[in-house]
C-alpha cells in the first residue's frame, strides 16, 4: 500500500507555490461555507451532504442491528422472555423498515452524492439545493418513524404492512400511519436524488467522457436511479392509498365494500422486488469498481456488465408477483412471473463470471476492501442460488414464511449489500476524511464479520426446512430448533461485533490514521485525481479524458485551460473562480455551456421542515398543522421557483 | 513511468496498469464545443420529475381496473355512470389550453415577450376554467369517497388530478409574474420552458384519466 508519513500532499496543477497559494485562499472564499452551525443547515456541497447521508444511514444501520440482537436474544432459547408479542411485532418490522428505508437506500445514495460527481470529473451535482432537500426529508423522516417508539406506538405490522391486517379496523392505533407516512416521507428524499443523479450524469461529465468511458458505478447508478422513477412512485401510491383508508375512511383496501387486499400486495411488490436490485445495483457496481483495482487490470468484459446491469433493471420490474405465489394468482400468470425470476439470473451470472475472470487474469492483492469484495461474491453465490430454489413454484410453496426465506432475503439484502457497502468504506473513506484506515483492524473486522455472518444466516435455510415460521415471538422447546436457534444468535452477535471493529477502526484512523495520498490505491477513476480529503471545489480544472481507465491511461493527466466561449470559460480554474462548472452534451460530453453553483441556503432545510410538518399534521389528524406545513413549504417553494433556472 | 508497481510491490508486469499515488497533472487546451447548447439541467429536471409522477397515474388507473375486474358490478348499484356531456367540453378546454402554451413558448424564443404573457394569460383561464368543472362536477355528486371502492378511486384519481392542475396554475403565475417583470428574453426562458411541459403533462394525463374514469365507464 501506497502510504508514506508525509504531510497531507496538494495536487500540484501549477509548480508556483506562492500563486497557488492565493488563488486557494481565494477559491476557499467562492466555495466555503457560512461558519459554525449556520453553515451546517445551509450547506449544499455535495460531498458533506455525501457523508452526512452515508454518517445518518450508519446510524440507522446501528440502531436497527441492535434491534435485531434483541430479538435474537429472545429467540436464543425456547420460552424466551425478553420481548412480548407485541415488542417482537414492532421489533421484526422498525428492524425490517429501518434496514430498507433508512439504511440501505439512503446510504447508496450517499456513496452516489459522494462520488458520483467526482468520477464524472464535475464541481457539484445539476441540483445542489435539491440534494440538500433531499438529504433533510431523508433525516426528519426517520426521525419521524422513530419518535413512534418514544410515543410507545412503533409500527407493527410487518415491513409491507399487508392488508387487511394494517387498515383501521385491526390496527387501530397510529402505529402504522408512522410506517405509511414514513414510507411517503422516505419515498420523495429517494425520489428526488434519482433525479439529480441522472440529470447530473447526463449533463455535467467531464469533457470526452462519452457513455463509452463512464466508470461502471456510475452505470450503476443510473439503472439504480431510472428504477427508482419507475419504482418507487407505486409503493408511495400503496402507502397513500393506505393512509387514505386509515385516515380518510376510503375503501380500497376493504373487501366489504368492493375493495380488494390483493391489489395492495399488487402495489407494494411492483415496487418491492425491483427495489431488493435498486439496492443490489449500485452494490456491484461498486464491486466492478473495487475488484479491477486490485487485480491490477481493467475489468472483464465492461461492456457486458453495463448490458447486465440494465438487464436486471428491466427484468426486475417482471418478477413482481413471485412474491404472492402462495396467494392464488391465475397459474399461468404464476408461470410466466416464475420463468421471468429464473431469467434475472443469466444477468447476474454474467456479472459473477466477469469478476472472476477479472481476478484470474489479475494479480490479486489482498487488501480489506477486496477482501469484503470475495466475502461478498461467496455469500452472493449462495444467495443466488437460494433465490433460484425460491423461484421454483413447487418449492416456494414448501417454503414461504418459513425461515428459508428469512436466510434468503439476508444472504441477499445483508451480504449481498452490506458487504460491498463496508468493502466501500474500506476503500473510499481515505478519500473523504483524508485518513487510512488500519488494515489489521479491518481484517480483524471482516472476518469476524464473515464468520459471524455464516453463522447467523446459513442454519436459518435449515430452521426453515424444519418449519420454523417467521415472525414468531417464541417457540416451545424440543421441535429440533433449539440448538440452532442458539447458532444463529451468537452468529448475529458475532457478526455484530465485527461491524463494531469497523466502527472502532472509523475513529481511530480519524486521530491515528496515515495521511491518504490523493490515490492510495493507485485507481483509476477521477476521483483519485484530486487530494484527499477534497477541496470543496473538487477539481480546480477539469480533467480531459481520453479513456475509460484515465489515471491508468492518462499519464500525466490532462486538465483543461478556460478559454472564452459557451461551456469553455468554466472549464479552467478561472471556472472555479466563479462557482460555476461545464455543461456538456449529453452523449459524447462536449462542452455546451456555463452552470453556475447556487450559493449555500436555507431553503431546502426549511421546504423539508415544511413537508415535515405536514407529514405531522397527518399522524394527529390536525388540519392546523397541515396548514401551517403547507404554509412553510409554500413560501420556501415559491421562493426557490422564483430563483430558478436564471429566470 | 515506474517499473514497479507499488500496489502490488512487485515488478509490473507486461499487461497491468499503475497509476502514481500523487497524480501529474498537465494544462492543456480545452476541447471544441458543441455545436448546439441543449436543453438545460431544469428542463431535464423536469421532464424526469414528469416520468415518476405518470407512475403514480399509472398505478392508480391500473388499480381502478383491477379492481373494477374483480367486482360484478361497475359502477356498483346505486351510483350514476359519469356524466360525458359537459366532461367532453371541458377535456377540449384543458387539452386546448396546451395550444396557447406552445404558442407563448414559440413566441419567446423569438423574443417576443408581448405574446408570451398573452399566451400564458389565455391558458391560464382555460386551465382555471377546468377546475372550476371539476369542483362542481364533483359537488354534483351523489356519493361521498367512503361509500366503496369505486367512489374512492374515482376521487383519488380525479382529485389527484386535479391538484396537479392546481400546481400548473401555481407555476403559470409564477412564470406570469417573471413574464410581466421582463425576466425573459430570446436567449433566457427555462422557466417557460419548464411551466410549459409541465402543463403538457397535465393535459396529458388528463386524456387517459378521462378516457379510463369517464368514457371506459359506459362501455360494457
Ligand atoms: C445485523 C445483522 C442482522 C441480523 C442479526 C438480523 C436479524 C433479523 C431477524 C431476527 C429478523 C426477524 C425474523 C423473523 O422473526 O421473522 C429479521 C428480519 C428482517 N431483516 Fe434482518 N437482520 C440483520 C440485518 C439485516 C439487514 C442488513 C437487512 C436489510 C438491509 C435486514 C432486513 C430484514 C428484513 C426486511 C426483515 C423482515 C422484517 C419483517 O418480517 O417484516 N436485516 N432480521
Amino acid at each position: 500500500m501506497a502510504t508514506t508519513e508525509v504531510p497531507p500532499p496538494s495536487v500540484p496543477v501549477h509548480p508556483d507555490d506562492a500563486a497557488d497559494h492565493e488563488r486557494h485562499e481565494q477559491l476557499e472564499a467562492v466555495w466555503g461555507d457560512p461558519p459554525g452551525i449556520l453553515g451546517f443547515f445551509k450547506t449544499v456541497d455535495h460531498k458533506r451532504i455525501g457523508i452526512r447521508y452515508i454518517y445518518t444511514s450508519f446510524i440507522f444501520f446501528f440502531i436497527a442491528g441492535l434491534l435485531a440482537l434483541v430479538m435474537r436474544a429472545q429467540l436464543a432459547q425456547p420460552n424466551g422472555t425478553v420481548l412480548g408479542p407485541q415488542s417482537y411485532n414492532e421489533f421484526f418490522t422498525m428492524h425490517g423498515t429501518t434496514m430498507i428505508f433508512l439504511f440501505n437506500t439512503p446510504v447508496l445514495a450517499g456513496f452516489g452524492n459522494y462520488l458520483l460527481p467526482m468520477q464524472i470529473g464535475t464541481r457539484d451535482m445539476a441540483f445542489p439545493r435539491l440534494n440538500a432537500f433531499s438529504f433533510w426529508i431523508f433525516v426528519l423522516s426517520g426521525i419521524f418513524l422513530y419518535s413512534s417508539f418514544v410515543f410507545g406506538k412503533a409500527p407493527d405490522g410487518g415491513w409491507f404492512a399487508y392488508t387487511p391486517l394494517t387498515d383501521r379496523v385491526y390496527s387501530g392505533g397510529v402505529n402504522l400511519d408512522f410506517w405509511g407516512l414514513a414510507v411517503i416521507f422516505t419515498g420523495i428524499s429517494t425520489t428526488v436524488g434519482a433525479i439529480n443523479f441522472l440529470v447530473t450524469t447526463f449533463k455535467l461529465r467531464a469533457p470526452g467522457m462519452t457513455l463509452n468511458r463512464l466508470p461502471i458505478y456510475v452505470w450503476s447508478m443510473v439503472v439504480f436511479s431510472f428504477m427508482v422513477l419507475f419504482a418507487v412512485p407505486v409503493v408511495t401510491t400503496a402507502a397513500g392509498l393506505l393512509e387514505l383508508d386509515r385516515l380518510f375512511g376510503t375503501q380500497f383496501f376493504v373487501p366489504a365494500h368492493g375493495g380488494s387486499t390483493l391489489l395492495y400486495q399488487h402495489l407494494f411488490w411492483f415496487w418491492g422486488h425491483p427495489e431488493v436490485y435498486i439496492l443490489f445495483v449500485p452494490a456491484t457496481g461498486m464491486v466492478s469498481l473495487i475488484i479491477p483495482v486490485f487485480a491490477r487490470r481493467a475489468l472483464a468484459g465492461y461492456i457486458w456488465i453495463v448490458t447486465a446491469l440494465v438487464a436486471v433493471g428491466f427484468i426486475s420490474f417482471g418478477v413482481w408477483v413471485h412474491h404472492m405465489f402462495a396467494t392464488g394468482v391465475p397459474s399461468l400468470a404464476m408461470s410466466f412471473f416464475s420463468a421471468a425470476s429464473l431469467i434475472i439470473t443469466i444477468p447476474s451470472g454474467i456479472q459473477f463470471f466477469a469478476w472472476i475472470a477479472t481476478m484470474w487474469r489479475g494479480v490479486v492483492k489482498l487488501t480489506t476492501p477486496m477482501l469484503f469484495m470475495i466475502g461478498f461474491l461467496l455469500i452472493f453465490l449462495l444467495g443466488g442460488i437460494s433465490g433460484v430454489m425460491v423461484s421454483v413454484l413447487p418449492f416456494d410453496w414448501q417454503v414461504t414464511d418459513s425461515y428459508f426465506v428469512v436466510a434468503h432475503f439476508h444472504y441477499v439484502l445483508n451480504g449481498a449489500v452490506v458487504f460491498p457497502i463496508f468493502g466501500a468504506l474500506y476503500f473510499w473513506l481515505p478519500k473523504m476524511t483524508g485518513r487510512m484506515l488500519s488494515e489489521r483492524l479491518g481484517r480483524w473486522s471482516f472476518w469476524t464479520m464473515f464468520i459471524g455472518f455464516n453463522l447467523a444466516f446459513f442454519p436459518m435455510h435449515i430452521l426453515g426446512f424444519l418449519g420454523m415460521p417467521r415472525r414468531i415471538y417464541t417457540y416451545p422447546g424440543g421441535l429440533g430448533w433449539d440448538t440452532l436457534n442458539l447458532i444463529v444468535s451468537i452468529g448475529s452477535l458475532v457478526f455484530a461485533l465485527g461491524t463494531l471493529l469497523t466502527l472502532i477502526n472509523f475513529f481511530w484512523s480519524r486521530t491515528r490514521g496515515e495521511h491518504a495520498l490523493p490515490n492510495p490505491w493507485s485507481a483509476d477513476t477521477l476521483e483519485w485525481a484530486t487530494t484527499s480529503p477534497p477541496p470543496d471545489w473538487n477539481f480546480e480544472a477539469i480533467p480531459l479524458v481520453e479513456s475509460r481507465h484515465p489515471l491508468w491511461d492518462q499519464q500525466p493527466l490532462p486538465v483543461c485551460a478556460s478559454e472564452p466561449g459557451p461551456g469553455l470559460e468554466a472549464l479552467g480554474p478561472e471556472g472555479a473562480l466563479a462557482r460555476t462548472t461545464p455543461f456538456t452534451t449529453g452523449l459524447r460530453a462536449e462542452p455546451a455551456d456555463t452552470m453556475h453553483i447556487p450559493e449555500a441556503t436555507y431553503l431546502p432545510f426549511i421546504l423539508a421542515v415544511g413537508v415535515a410538518v405536514i407529514i405531522v399534521g397527518l399522524l394527529i389528524d390536525a388540519v392546523l398543522v397541515g396548514v401551517l406545513g403547507l404554509a412553510i413549504g409554500g413560501v420556501g417553494l415559491l421562493r426557490w421557483a422564483w430563483r430558478t433556472g436564471e429566470h | 513511468m515506474t517499473t514497479t508497481d507499488p500496489a502490488v510491490g512487485r515488478p509490473e508486469a507486461p499487461g497491468l496498469v499503475y497509476s502514481p499515488p500523487v497524480p501529474l497533472l498537465v494544462p492543456v487546451p480545452p476541447p471544441p464545443p458543441a455545436k448546439r447548447r441543449g436543453y438545460s439541467t431544469g428542463f431535464w429536471g423536469i421532464a424526469l420529475v414528469i416520468t415518476t409522477e405518470s407512475m403514480i397515474f399509472l398505478a392508480l388507473l391500473a388499480s381502478y381496473f383491477f379492481l373494477r375486474a374483480t367486482s360484478h358490478q361497475w359502477p356498483p348499484p346505486g351510483i350514476e355512470k359519469p356524466d360525458l356531456q359537459t366532461g367532453w367540453i371541458f377535456s377540449v378546454v384543458l387539452i386546448g389550453s396546451s395550444i396557447p402554451v406552445l404558442w407563448a413558448e414559440v413566441a419567446i424564443a423569438r423574443g417576443k415577450v408581448g405574446q408570451l404573457r398573452a399566451g400564458l394569460m389565455i391558458s391560464f383561464l382555460m386551465g382555471t376554467a377546468f377546475l372550476l368543472y371539476t369542483y362542481d362536477d364533483f359537488q354534483k355528486l351523489h356519493f361521498g369517497w367512503k361509500d366503496n371502492a369505486y367512489a374512492s378511486i374515482f376521487y383519488v384519481t380525479v382529485g389527484l388530478h386535479s391538484l396537479h392542475v392546481l400546481a400548473g396554475l401555481l407555476i403559470s403565475l409564477v412564470t406570469q409574474v417573471k413574464a410581466w417583470l421582463g425576466l425573459f428574453d430570446a436567449e433566457h426562458h427555462v422557466s417557460v420552458q419548464i411551466f410549459s411541459l409541465y402543463w403538457h403533462f397535465v393535459d396529458g394525463v388528463w386524456i387517459f384519466v378521462f378516457s379510463s374514469l369517464f368514457l371506459s365507464a359506459h362501455i360494457r
